[in-house]
């Protein structure tokens, strides 16, 4: 590899590990910038509250464990109920009041899931405390696997399958079924689906409902990697705000291509420049907003 | 009727009476909020007059406070001159980052800016040896007012105070005379032709008007001044932190902007006085500030869109009219 000579790496068992990391981040990410690209897509709102829906994922998931163990497979249903328990969620504020906001300006729909940032932010405060918390990786998967020389624990490559699996079957749902069918019509133009006969409105909520349950699903899952802590939420809707952006706002298989890029960036921008690893990605983005303004394939807004 | 000029006359000449009548602790608060009221307003000469919402005001802020704490402690530059340097290199990033965030319409002009403020953090964060990297700058040196108290001694009522009141006096001088220079612009036919901007971009582009380079020179002029509040709030917090630039600030601060009531130029100043005063109200009771916060913001989304001044305004109206029909 005539790269890695010319950056004078000297392991690429290094590289590849960090390869490998890069990856699962992404995939993480993918999970939790799909659901934002899919409220963007349908209901042209960023949805800041996103993150705090996957922060509240990660508790729900800790709390589930604290209450019926991780063993025998319970691991896995807690980060299963507490995505769940993160939909309804959603689903309730989108219904009561998001609702109210649709048709006013732009800036007080953003405004408004910022204030749910701040209330739900506090509320886990409130119900967890500001003490970090931690979930240890789910009995069956604690090992690693040794590959190329470096070590990969068992989790990660789990996460490694899931996350195109999920992206296919995500995919597939809105290809193939009617559910799909309206939602990728109403991307298109909600005049026409509703003037067609489509409750919107029902929609709107059933998107909100599935994006809530991507974003809680991933923070489920991220807890036995990434230590619980106040301020999650705000740091990931960031970076979800970059994937999104670079792939291209509501744009399916943009996000998870945007998630791979910034997977690896930050991986290997760790590597070679460590002290501007962050800044790369921001300004990756920013170039792609000056280039590309609707994302690598995402399609121009009109 | 009392005009709005001898309003802010009044509101200014009693100002200067906090220290004296107020505690220590009451010239901290206005200190606090003069400073935003700056900040904020800057803010909404894009927000509210020219209608381009953006999510990354607080670079500006950082970059002035970043400018002003690293000229007066590195480089000993008094503060006459590193106060307005603020302001000029935060307004230069904002004629670079603006340059291309102007091209971009809604959200993707909401999220350009977000993202230069994110390369400005990122900087501040982790640039340590110019920075002072996560740790931030602490202990900027407040201006010398030697001059002050030399001439104490000709005029009885300057003497007495301590720096951080003097600082106070000089901040509301400052802060005073930008809000002026901004009511100015935003008068002038300039600021008519932003709010024409806001109103209809498509109609002032057809009468011939470049809206790029008038939304481009508001971005800088908002720029310039939310650097010079920056530089102001640098030396009042006794130091410089990367968290001024990072996005969470500029949300605060468009959440001042709205709830005083964007599109009227007192209204963010109002903003800023009510929220820091209830900020200090709130905490003494509870910790979870935020979570107010958040309560009031739904409040103000659902049932007061205008904000207090809107409020105020739709309220005067009404009894107005229910005068004339009396």
């Amino acid at each position: 590899m005539p790269l890695s000579a010319l950056l004078l790496v000297p392991d690429l068992s290094f590289v590849f590990a960090q390869s490998v990391s890069g990856l699962t981040a992404a995939m993480f990410l993918f999970l939790i910038a799909s659901g934002l690209s899919l409220i963007f897509g349908v209901l042209r709102v960023l949805n800041f509250a996103h993150g705090t829906f996957y922060m509240l994922g990660a508790y729900g998931a800790y709390q589930f464990v604290q209450w019926t163990g991780a063993g025998g497979g319970r691991f896995w249903l807690a980060a299963l109920a507490a995505a769940l328990g993160v939909a309804v969620l959603g689903g309730i504020v989108e219904r009561f009041l998001f609702q109210r906001l649709y048709g006013k300006e732009e800036l007080y729909q953003l405004l408004f899931t910022y204030a749910l940032v701040l209330v739900l932010g506090d509320a886990a405060k409130i119900i967890w405390g500001t003490q970090q918390k931690s979930l240890s990786r789910p009995p069956g998967l604690t090992g690693a696997l040794s590959l190329f020389g470096a070590t990969i624990p068992y989790y990660n490559l789990f996460v490694i399958l899931l996350g195109p699996a999920i992206a296919l079957g995500f995919w597939l749902a809105l290809q193939r079924t009617r559910a799909g069918r309206f939602i990728r019509a109403a991307a298109l133009d909600r005049e026409t689906l509703g003037a067609l006969g489509v409750n919107v409105r029902a929609l709107y909520t059933g998107v909100f409902v599935l994006a809530s349950f991507l974003g809680g699903l991933g923070g489920a899952l991220i807890t036995p990697m990434r230590a619980i802590v106040p301020g999650m939420d705000t740091e990931v809707i960031v970076e979800a705000f970059v994937v999104v952006v670079i792939g291209g706002l509501g744009s399916f298989w943009g996000t998870f291509l945007g998630a791979l890029i910034y997977g690896q960036v930050l991986s290997f921008g760790i590597l070679f420049f460590p002290r501007f690893s962050i800044f790369s990605i921001f300004a990756l983005m920013a170039a792609v907003l000056i280039i590309r303004p609707w994302g690598l394939l995402g399609r121009p807004l009109k | 009727m009392i005009s709005g000029r001898l309003w802010a006359l009044v509101i200014l000449a009693s100002a200067f009476f906090v220290p004296a009548a107020g505690s220590r602790y009451y010239t901290f608060l206005a200190n606090d909020v003069v400073i935003w009221a700056l900040f904020a307003t800057s803010l909404n000469l894009l927000v509210g007059f020219t209608g381009l919402v953006s999510f990354g005001h607080a670079a500006y802020f950082g970059i002035g406070a970043y400018t002003t704490g690293i000229l007066m402690k590195t480089a000993g530059v008094p503060f006459l001159l590193a106060f307005p340097a603020a302001g000029l290199v935060a307004g230069l990033f904002a004629l670079v980052f603006g340059f291309f965030c102007v091209r971009l319409t809604r959200i993707y002009f909401a999220m350009l800016t977000l993202a230069f403020a994110q390369i400005v953090w990122a900087i501040c964060f982790k640039w340590n040896e110019v920075t002072g990297g996560e740790q931030g700058m602490p202990e900027i040196p407040y201006p010398s007012f030697d001059g002050v108290e030399r001439m104490a001694a000709w005029l009885p009522f300057l003497g007495g105070y301590k720096t951080s009141e003097y600082f106070y006096f000089l901040t509301l001088v400052l802060v005073a005379a930008c809000l002026w220079l901004l009511s100015r612009i935003v008068g002038s036919p300039f600021g008519r032709m932003l709010t024409t901007i806001r109103e209809n971009p498509e109609r002032a582009e057809f009468i011939g008007v470049n809206v790029r380079r008038y939304e481009l020179a508001a971005f800088v002029v908002a720029g310039a001044f939310a650097g010079l509040a920056g530089g102001l709030f640098g030396i009042f917090n006794r130091g410089v932190f990367p968290d001024f630039a990072y996005w969470t600030k500029s949300s605060e601060v468009l959440i001042m902007t709205l709830l005083g009531g964007m599109g009227t130029f007192i209204g963010p100043s109002l903003g800023a006085l009510v929220l820091i005063w209830l900020n200090q109200q709130i905490v003494s009771y509870t910790q979870y500030w935020p979570l107010v916060l958040g309560l009031i913001l739904i409040v103000l989304l659902f049932v007061f869109p205008g904000g207090i001044a809107g409020a105020v305004e739709s309220a005067a109206r009404r009894l107005r009219r229910s005068n004339q029909v009396a």
